[in-house]
């Protein structure tokens, strides 16, 4: 039975134990277990499963409130997320100012998968500079390796999870080898004028990459690439790649998908990680400690058991925490002893510290050349058909910040909602009656939406620590958030304003509401994107990192970091990608230290 | 309860000018519980199922003469209140969530506006208007730029009315079919604009 109970699973050994099921754990867990490791997952949210649970055809009609987001359910009704959102019951946060702009809003999904399960499937490489950015400007940390390092484990990924995109050549936005990346979907018409539009600007529209088979995964040739010299492996990730179905050019991803055409652990990572047989999963585990041996090494980790109640301890050969950034933090600082009184692995005094989010802004704009269309199905894979990757690279240093930013962007005739044909005065002098119809119908799949997707610069003011006083329902001391932007993240919003606003005048259209020129009131507030990274960053010191090059604590040689926490920066690249890259990474480094017998 | 969305909303509602008259009430506050973080996602929810509704037949008669004069019957399609979007506002202004709770005071004081302003312009109430009478209330708030003083409160009023019941309306199989939405269905490939679609934007 790969899905046990608390007190079966503290009864059994286990190589190495995985604290969370998201991006991270999922192909940390995946790689251990096709590498010959016993692996104990661990996660805090209940078990779910996308192929029984995804509300794929559900129509507004069917769901409370026509599937409005609420503070239950913030991204619509339908989203695949449960037990998740910027607010848990009984398990809070808190902020150290009253002030709006250094608050941090922390997202979580305490569920099979975790965030998996609700990510835009945006999939994109960090570039070279992206792992040097210091040495280019000064500014922020350097990692210890380079895009070198990290390019064969996206190979890797790409070819597991299945990414769409093309080869592009642009600066600092990396191709992909031959036989990684599955053809982009076609684009949309919206998508077809702002790539003419915006081109005139010199602003180049390209493919966008997403996690989602365009069609069924080469089971033939890719299963050799990812597990060489283990067939083994390799026929249980054939079988797999075999059993998910291609996209069927509807419903959206962030509903899940129950044919397994788009990434999210529960449908990717985890089915051929249990079926090597070799992984076991604690669901309802909610970790709160990594227990130290009198060697000094980790012994393995306590957890609450959700159902029961009850404190329970597991141990293991090694233990990787992939909990989410902060909640790895939450469960370093917790995890006190005599020899670590401030935390385990916090030697440096560096655990919570160069907490980052993404730089996000948005803007939208009624494009009168999409009015009254012949009607015709836009569904595609619900996103991202195209994109803009950063392309004033050169400019660096002239434009009032240091760092660049990416442009999500979508428009189609979608599924209506609850926010179709209104907010329409602007356009329509106030009609109502027969009048304001034919008005719903002209502007209906007329607009297009920009979002700006831009690097922040860790810093000193944004951070996370425990609240002296806070406690959750668990008894489980909380986080307390620190935050500030700097100016390089609010005058690149201001920038993300104005440059979206160019966009949507040359193709002829209106902007939807207020252009921010003012950058702290473009910016969106801190979590809101919910890329957070960094909290425990690698590097070469031990006296000015957390991790080591492989993720592995300077402290605690048997405790490694595989989610998003050891990033010592946060390029405009969507994170996920690099995480399970990373992730991959680390395992096998792991496998290769377990077979020198030194874990 | 998400503290960003009840943050931005106890801002909103502290900078909006003071209402007069009947838009200055506050109606009770609903006491239901919400759905939670893990609803049943494959049920299908009626109004009325996960909490009580509001409207009083007197209000129900208001509220349905306003969104059939902003969603008529036409040639393509039936009106807002016979596909129901009665029932999606009551349910709407009755659910436990902040934003909805805003949106309940803007329609309970708004129908009362209308009841009150009907009495005193025509002397009869909403649902014994006849099309000229409605209209020449309507004509008054349906667009906040160009109300009255004495209107704004009212156009405002219209102006989330009519959100909503475009809402309602459009999120139902036959809104949908009036936008000519084609979607939802499983397809073996994925084509594309047609050449038709080009042409008329200039791209072939």
């Amino acid at each position: 039975m790969p899905f046990i109970n608390a007190e079966v699973a503290a009864k059994t050994d286990y190589d190495v134990i995985v604290v969370g099921s998201g991006a991270g754990g999922g192909q940390m867990a995946y790689t251990l277990t096709m590498g010959g490791a016993r692996v104990l997952m661990l996660e805090a949210g209940r078990n779910y499963d996308p192929v029984a649970e995804a509300a794929m055809f559900q129509t507004p009609e069917m769901a409370p409130l026509r599937g409005a987001s609420t503070p239950d359910k913030p991204f619509g009704f339908y989203d695949a997320t449960v037990d998740g959102g910027w607010q848990v019951p009984g398990e809070p946060y808190t902020q150290a100012s009253t002030d709006e702009t250094q608050r941090f809003d922390w997202w979580r999904a305490r569920m099979l998968g975790g965030r998996t399960n609700h990510w835009g499937r945006i999939s994109l490489r960090n570039g070279p500079y992206d792992f040097k950015p210091r040495s280019r400007d000064g500014l922020g940390f350097d990692w210890p390796i380079g895009y070198a390092d990290m390019a064969p484990y996206y190979d890797k990924v790409e070819m597991l999870i299945g990414v769409y995109g093309a080869n592009d050549g642009l600066e600092n936005t990396p191709d992909s080898p031959e036989g990684c990346l599955l053809p982009p979907p076609k684009p949309l018409v919206s998508d077809l004028l702002v790539h003419k539009y915006a081109g005139k600007l010199g602003i180049p529209v390209i493919a966008g990459h997403r996690a989602v088979l365009t069609r069924q995964l080469d089971w033939k040739n890719s299963p050799a690439k990812l597990h060489p010299g283990n067939p083994a492996a390799q026929a249980i990730i054939a079988a797999d790649m075999k059993r998910r179905g291609a996209c069927f050019w509807t419903t959206p991803c962030g509903q899940g998908c129950s044919i397994r055409a788009n990434y999210q652990s529960t449908t990717v990572h985890l089915p051929p990680a249990l079926a090597t047989g070799k992984l076991d999963i604690v669901t309802d585990a909610m970790v709160n400690e990594v227990t130290l041996g009198k060697d000094g090494r980790a012994s393995g980790v306590h957890f609450i058991d959700r159902t029961s109640h009850r404190n329970i301890s597991i141990s293991a050969r090694a233990v990787v925490l992939a909990a989410s950034a902060c909640e790895t933090v939450r469960i370093l600082l917790n995890s006190k002893s005599t020899q670590f009184p401030h935390g385990l692995g916090n030697s440096s005094g560096k655990v919570g510290k160069y907490l980052m989010d993404t730089v996000g802004s948005d803007l939208g704009g009624q494009i009168p050349l999409l009015e009254s269309l012949p009607p015709h199905n836009e569904e595609g894979v619900s996103g991202l058909h195209m994109y803009v990757p950063w392309w004033q690279y050169k400019e660096a240093g002239k434009l009032g910040f240091a760092r660049g930013y990416h442009i999500e962007f979508g428009g189609g005739r979608r599924m209506p909602g609850v926010g179709t044909a209104t907010r329409l005065e602007w356009l329509t002098g106030g009609s109502y009656g027969a009048k304001f119809k034919e008005d719903a119908r002209r502007y209906y799949g007329s607009f297009v939406g920009f979002a700006g997707r831009g690097e922040m610069i860790p810093n000193e003011k944004s951070y996370c620590e425990i609240d002296p006083k806070v406690k959750d329902k668990w008894g489980i001391p909380v986080l307390r958030f620190h935050w500030q932007w700097s100016e390089h993240e609010t005058r690149q919003a201001a920038h993300m304003q104005k440059t979206f606003a160019d966009i949507i005048t040359a193709m002829g259209g209106r902007v939807r509401g207020e252009v921010k020129t003012d950058g702290a009131k473009a910016i969106e507030p801190g979590g809101s994107i919910i890329h957070e990274v960094g909290g425990a960053i690698m590097g070469d010191d031990a006296r000015t990192s957390v991790v080591n090059p492989w993720c592995q604590t300077w402290d605690v040689k048997n405790l490694f970091l595989a989610d998003g926490a050891p990033f010592p920066s946060n390029a405009d690249k969507n994170p996920t990608l690099t995480i399970m890259a990373n992730s991959w990474r680390v395992a096998d480094h792991i496998l290769e230290r377990m077979q020198r017998k030194e874990l | 309860m998400d503290r960003r969305t009840t943050i931005k909303w106890m801002l909103a509602a502290a900078a909006a000018p003071l209402g007069h008259g009947v838009f200055a009430a506050v109606p009770a506050k609903v006491a239901a519980k919400p759905y939670g973080q893990d609803p049943k996602l494959l049920n299908v929810y009626h109004p009325g199922e996960l909490w009580p509704l509001t409207f009083s037949a007197a209000q129900r008669r208001t509220a349905t003469v306003l969104c059939d004069a902003i969603i008529p019957a036409d040639a393509t399609s039936p009106s807002a209140s016979a596909v129901g979007v009665v029932d999606f506002l009551d349910e709407w202004i009755s659910a436990p969530y902040p934003g909805q709770q805003k949106d309940r005071t803007i329609v309970l004081n708004g129908l009362q506006w209308l009841d009150k302003e009907s009495g005193r312009r025509f002397s009869k109430p909403v649902h014994e208007l006849d099309a000229q009478q409605l209209h020449a209330i309507c004509d008054d708030i349906c667009y906040l730029p160009k109300a009255k003083p004495r209107f704004v409160e009212a156009a405002k009023f219209f102006a989330r009315y009519r959100d909503l019941t475009a809402s309602g309306f459009y999120t139902t199989p036959e809104g949908r079919k009036d936008l000519q939405f084609i979607g939802n269905v499983p397809l073996a490939s994925f084509d594309g604009p047609p050449l038709e679609v080009l042409k008329k934007v200039g791209l072939a």
